[in-house]
This record gives structure tokens, sequence and C-alpha cells, in this order.
């Protein structure tokens, strides 16, 4: 075991992590000189061991893969810090930015906008060795045992190949093993299997535990896939427009949600069997419309159970015991 | 003749021409969709399901051909009948939702002006006419017709997939075929277009070909399912009875390795090993290579379709032992050693 392994820093620690963009300007805006802002990531702590894999889930626009691009310094945060083996993150310049690079993966959403159309699978698969130096005899043995993780054939299998000649799980696989080939000790996996079918998906989830456990390699899981979070993260975390509303072990947060938010999610899973609810669910209206609530609870136009206190003041993410945390004033 | 099937899709097989050779991605396939039902088609990526999909409405990739078959819609076949009777019959018989329909939107034009394109052109509307049908279909998927005139980007990922439903009931066609329109979405979305395609078929008595990899989408929907294996249907019947009594090892093995999470403390099990190359030919059951049941006659021989008294059809050599072998696929140790 290495020192770094046995260190007691998380491998990724973030605080106050917030991220702002500038939003459209109204006609009143416009004359005021305001400039409005959408907050993406509004002040979020987050801790990753070693060997840890963490689920974040939330809709998409809430701020998920936007956190998963500041932890890997593909952006750069509005306020707050993040360290990565101990080190502040904004502080690293050449040799160590590219370590940290090939230390740190990102697993892209959509394989179709994540691959050139142009390049053969091969050279897909190749490329981040070559882009990082790795020596060049080394590479088809690692691209097999990528490829063998995500539990796709042998190269010889793709020969020629390009991107659009795979069927879209096929590709979503590609992808994966490409982020595999540098060997990372942090992966960020953004919707990782969400094209996946489940009897390959099984046995990459398995992949993805079993690599874990193996080379200590830390995630952050971006889904709205609760089955995959359950399936994958001891610890997870739910975001609504750009904060933690609940956070906790896996297993309980899932079986006894205690933010309004959480229980929608959970109640909209649908289930592998015939006899299953067909209620309407527990949420109010589409998230396109809510964005920006200058004060109060960010859900509280879609909650059912809202008070006036919800409009009034925002409720802080507070302990609730058992590693629980949750943003309610009635939870 | 009233339970005729909407659509009758008899042997039909699909080539793609490829710099690897000829690739039958689907090979003699059979089912019907019933009227008014809702037809599950799942099946592992690359098994043939969009394929399948892209036939039936008739836009399939250059490089593909029908390579035989029947595709009987009201009982008139598409195949061999005038090409005009087909391209006639999209949307206004059988409209199309593509995998990532929401992508498809052109981003240059107003949401309404697209659909009343559709409307005025392959429907004969006029333009006020166009208009207000179009704000109707704009209600019928649970959005706002005050916003017909905005452009794709203004809408979420949730709403674009809803005006893809919308034009594709545009002409009240008697079969919709949405493939995979869930699967980018998320959970909450996913469930209220679920909700809105599960509203629309009841209000609508709408007959559909939903294709999806998500069985819980399938248990959820569906009245029918085929599952499909490497361009074969291996089983196909009513929902009930297949998800809850399995006949075909690879259904079997299906249910097993889905992620539930009521259940999900227990490990997940693969199907070891991966579908065959449809490029080579290939003797024998298709799933063969995957299967913990396989006999000798496996590998050989093409296992036939057989009927159970249920009406589920499968296609497994080992049909008789169809109860027991589903006992024991229950235990993991059955497929951590295939064979
Ligand atoms: N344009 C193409 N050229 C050559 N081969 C193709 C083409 N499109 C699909 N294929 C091949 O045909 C087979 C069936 O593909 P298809 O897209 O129908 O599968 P699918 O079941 O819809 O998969 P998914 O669940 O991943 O969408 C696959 O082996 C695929 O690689
Ligand atoms: S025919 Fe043989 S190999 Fe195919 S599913 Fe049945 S038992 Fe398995
Ligand atoms: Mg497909």
């Amino acid at each position: 075991m290495t020192a770094a392994q046995t260190s007691a820093h998380p491998l990724v620690a973030a605080s106050g992590l917030t991220k702002r963009f500038a939003a459209p300007r109204s006609l009143s805006d416009m004359f005021s000189g305001h400039q409005p802002h959408v907050h993406a990531v509004d002040g979020i702590d987050l801790r990753i061991a070693r060997g840890e894999s963490v689920g974040l889930l939330g809709e998409s626009g809430c701020g998920k893969t936007t956190t998963g691009r500041l932890l890997l310094k593909l952006t750069e945060p509005s306020a707050g810090s993040i360290a990565f083996d101990g080190v502040a993150i904004d502080t690293l310049k050449g040799n160590a930015l590219t370590a940290f690079r090939k230390r740190a993966q990102l697993v892209f959403q959509n394989p179709f906008d994540a691959l050139n159309p142009r390049f053969t699978i091969e050279r897909v698969l190749a490329e981040p060795l070559v882009n990082t130096g790795v020596e060049r005899a080394s590479h088809s043995d690692k691209v097999e045992k990528a490829l063998a993780q995500v539990r796709l054939p042998p190269l010889s299998r793709f020969e020629g190949l390009f991107p659009h000649q795979l069927s879209g799980g096929q590709l979503q696989r590609i992808v994966l093993a490409r982020a595999l080939v540098l060997e990372p000790d942090f992966i960020v996996a953004d919707e990782p299997v969400s094209m996946l079918d489940v009897s390959v998906r099984a046995g990459v989830l398995n992949v993805m535990r079993e690599v874990r456990a193996t080379l200590g390699l830390a995630a952050l899981y971006i889904s709205h896939d609760l089955a995959l979070v359950r399936y994958v993260c001891s610890t997870t975390l739910v975001m609504y427009l750009g904060k933690i509303v609940e956070q906790g072990p896996t297993a309980d947060l899932l079986k006894t949600p205690l933010h309004p938010y959480t229980r929608a999610l959970v109640n909209a899973v649908p289930v592998p069997r015939v006899d299953q609810s067909h209620e309407p669910l527990p949420i109010i209206g589409n998230v396109s419309d809510a964005r920006g609530q200058p004060r109060g609870c960010r859900f509280r136009e879609r909650c059912p159970m809202a008070v006036a206190r919800c409009a009034e003041e925002e409720p802080p993410l507070r302990d609730c015991g058992q590693g629980r945390r949750v943003a309610c004033h009635l939870a | 003749m009233s339970n005729q099937p909407v659509l009758d899709v008899r042997d039909l097989s699909v080539e793609y021409r490829t710099a690897r050779g000829v690739v039958r991605a689907v090979d003699g396939i059979s089912f019907s969709v019933p009227k008014g039902a809702i037809l599950g088609l799942v099946g592992e990526s690359g098994c043939g399901k969009t394929t399948v999909a892209r036939s039936i409405t008739g836009v399939l990739h250059q490089s593909a051909r029908i390579a035989g078959g029947e595709l009987l819609l009201h009982g008139r076949d598409l195949v061999s009948g005038p090409p005009k009777a087909w391209l006639d019959a999209r949307w206004r018989e059988i409209s199309f939702v593509p995998q990532s329909a929401m992508n498809s939107l052109d981003p240059v034009y107003r949401i309404g002006n697209q659909i009343e394109e559709v409307l005025i052109h392959r429907g004969g509307k006029t333009r006020a006419a166009a208009r207000a049908r179009a704000s109707t279909l704009f209600e019928m998927v649970g959005l706002n017709p005050g916003r017909l005139d905005e452009y794709p980007h203004q809408f979420s990922g949730g709403m674009r997939q809803r005006v893809a439903i919308a034009l594709a009931l545009a002409l009240n066609p008697s079969l919709v075929i949405a493939d995979e329109p869930v699967t980018a979405l998320d959970v909450i979305v996913q469930r209220q277009i679920l909700d809105v395609i599960r509203d629309l078929q009841r209000r609508l008595s709408l007959s559909m070909i939903l294709v999806t990899h998500d069985i819980s989408v399938v248990a959820y929907l569906c009245d029918q399912v085929v599952v499909m294996y490497a361009g074969r249907v291996v089983e196909s019947g009513g929902t009930r009875d297949v998800l809850e009594r399995p006949r075909h090892p690879y259904t079997m093995g299906l249910t097993n390795a889905f992620p539930d999470l009521e259940s999900a403390a227990h490990d997940l099990v693969p199907i070891d090993g991966s579908p065959p190359d449809l490029s080579q030919s290939l003797a024998g059951c298709r799933f063969q290579p995957r299967c913990p049941f396989a006999l000798p006659v496996c590998s050989s021989d093409d296992p036939q379709t057989k009927t159970a008294g249920s009406g589920t059809r499968f296609a497994c050599h080992r049909h008789a032992d169809s109860d027991m072998l589903r006992r024991q696929s229950r235990d993991i140790a059955t497929w951590q050693r295939p064979q």
C-alpha cells in the first residue's frame, strides 16, 4: 500500500463549491444594468475517499454535470475550493496538472458526442494513451484489458469499424473502456450505463464495484438512475437546483427518503413487475420553469407539502443522525 | 375480422452492408401487434430492435435492405406492395418516434411550424386547421399551447420528447412506434412521459410498439412483449406471463440481471459473454454460447418455436424443461459456471 492510500485525507474534498453562469437578461435588467446569474452549483460540500463510490442524483439541469466538471478541473469554480489528494487543484500546473489529468477521468454522458466519428474504434481507444505519452508497446494490452473490463469482445471484432457502425449500447461501453485505459484513481461517470441493456449493465456495474475494490478507484456516479446508485454507491447525494437537499447512506436514503423531492424520485421508478402502482407522482409540474427562487426553499413550487415558511426561509442542510442530512423544514 | 392485428410481421429479415461483409441484423422474425395494445420490443443492445422499428416505418439506413418477409398492415403487405403505398402510410398509418427523438427537431424553426408542416404536407390540412390541430396536440401531451412559437432550444429534453410524441400523433395513425422514448430522460420526466403515453393509448385506443431495453418499462406499460436476441425473437407473449414465468433461458437471465430498488442488496447476475457476431454464419441456437442449460443439440440445430398453453411462444430445445430451468435460473451459481 502506498503512502497516498493510507493517508487520512479523502482523495477528493470540496467545500463551498459554487459555480455561477450569466443568465439571459430580461428587458428590465438591461435598463437597470443588472446581470442575473444562475447558480448551477450553489455552495456544496463533498468528500470522496479512496475506493469510495458516491452517487449524485438529480434531474438534468440541476448542476450534477457542472459539479463533476468542477471536480475534474474542466471548469473553474466561482467560489469554494477543491483538494485532490490533499492538494488544491486550482494551483496545479505543468507536470502536476498532466499527472492530475491522468489520475482523474471523465466518462462522458453521450457516446455520440464523446467519440470522434472519423476515428476507428481502435484509434478511439488508444488515443488517451497516445495523448499522455504511454509507451506504445503496452497499448494493445491496455486496450484489450479495458475492453474485457466492460465485457466487450476483443479488438479484432472492431477492426476497421467506426463509431456509427456500433449500436448505442456498444458505444457506451467503448466510452467507458476509453476512460479505464489510463487506470485512473478517480472517475467522474456521468450517466455511465444509462444506455446499456441489463444483461450487460449488470456486468459493467459488477466491474465498477470490482475495479473500485481492487484498484482503490474513487468514483462520483452522476445519474438519474436510482437502481445504479443503489447498486454501486455507498453514499448518495440528492441535488436539486444547485443545492444538496438530502444525503446519506444509499440504502437508507432510498428506503426512507426524508426530502419530498427524494420521495418523488423513488416513486417515479417503475419496477420489473406487472403489479405496481400507477399513482400520480407526488410532485408538481416541470423543472424547466423552476429557476432562481430568490428566497425560501427551491423545491417549494413543486412540493405538494409546502407551507408558508417554505417561501420565507431557505431550509439548511441539517444533520439528522445515522450519517443522514436533509434540507426540508418538515422533515 | 375485427380481431385482425394492426400489424403482422412475418419472417422479416434485414441486412446491412458493411466493410466486414453483410450483417443480418434481423433474421426471420415474426410477431403481431393486436389492435389497441402496447407491445414492448425488448432485448440487448445491438439485437436489432431499432432495425425492426425502422423497417416497419420504411426509414432504414441506406446500407440496409429488407432481405425477406412480409409486413402486413391491416392485412396488406407493405414490402411487396408499391413503394408509394408505403410512403403514403408513413405518418398517416404508421408513425415513428426515433431513438433520441428529442434531438431530431430542427433547431432553426419554431416548434409549432414544424408540427404544422407535417399536418399541411402529409395531412393536407389548411394552415388554420393545422394551427388548431397543433394546439390540440400540445394539450394532449401536456404542453402549454402558448409555447408553440418557441424554438427547440427553449424546451427541456422531456418537453421535446413530448413534442416528438405529439408529432407522431399528428395524423391519427393506427400504429405508433416509439424507439426508446424515455431512455435519455430523468426519472421523474421518464415517468411523466410514460404516463402521457399510457393515458393517450387508453383515450385513443392506440396500437403501439415500444422499443426499450428496460423490462421495468415493459412491466409498467405493455400488454404484450417480444424478447429479441441476436436478430431473432426468442420469446413473446402476454407481459405478465413472460415476466412472471419466463420460458426461454435468455428471458430468465434478463430478469435476474435487473437492478431493482427493492431488492438491490443481492448481487446482480450478468449473463456472461456477449452476443454472436452477426456477420458470421451461425448454426444452432444463438444463445448457446451464453446459455447455462445448453445441450449438444443446441450448437447444431436451430430451436423451433413452440407455443405454451398460455399462448406464449418461445424457441428453445429444452422447451419441455422450462419449469425446472426457471427454478435453476434463480440460483446465482447457475450463471457463474456456464455449461
Ligand atoms: N448503419 C449500420 N451499418 C452497419 N451495421 C449496422 C448499422 N446499424 C446497425 N447495425 C448493426 O445491426 C445490429 C442491430 O442494430 P440495432 O441498432 O438495430 O440494434 P438495437 O437493438 O436497436 O440496439 P440498441 O439497444 O443499442 O439501440 C448491430 O449489430 C449493429 O451493429
Ligand atoms: S436452445 Fe439450448 S442453448 Fe438455446 S436457450 Fe435453449 S437450452 Fe439454451
Ligand atoms: Mg436501438
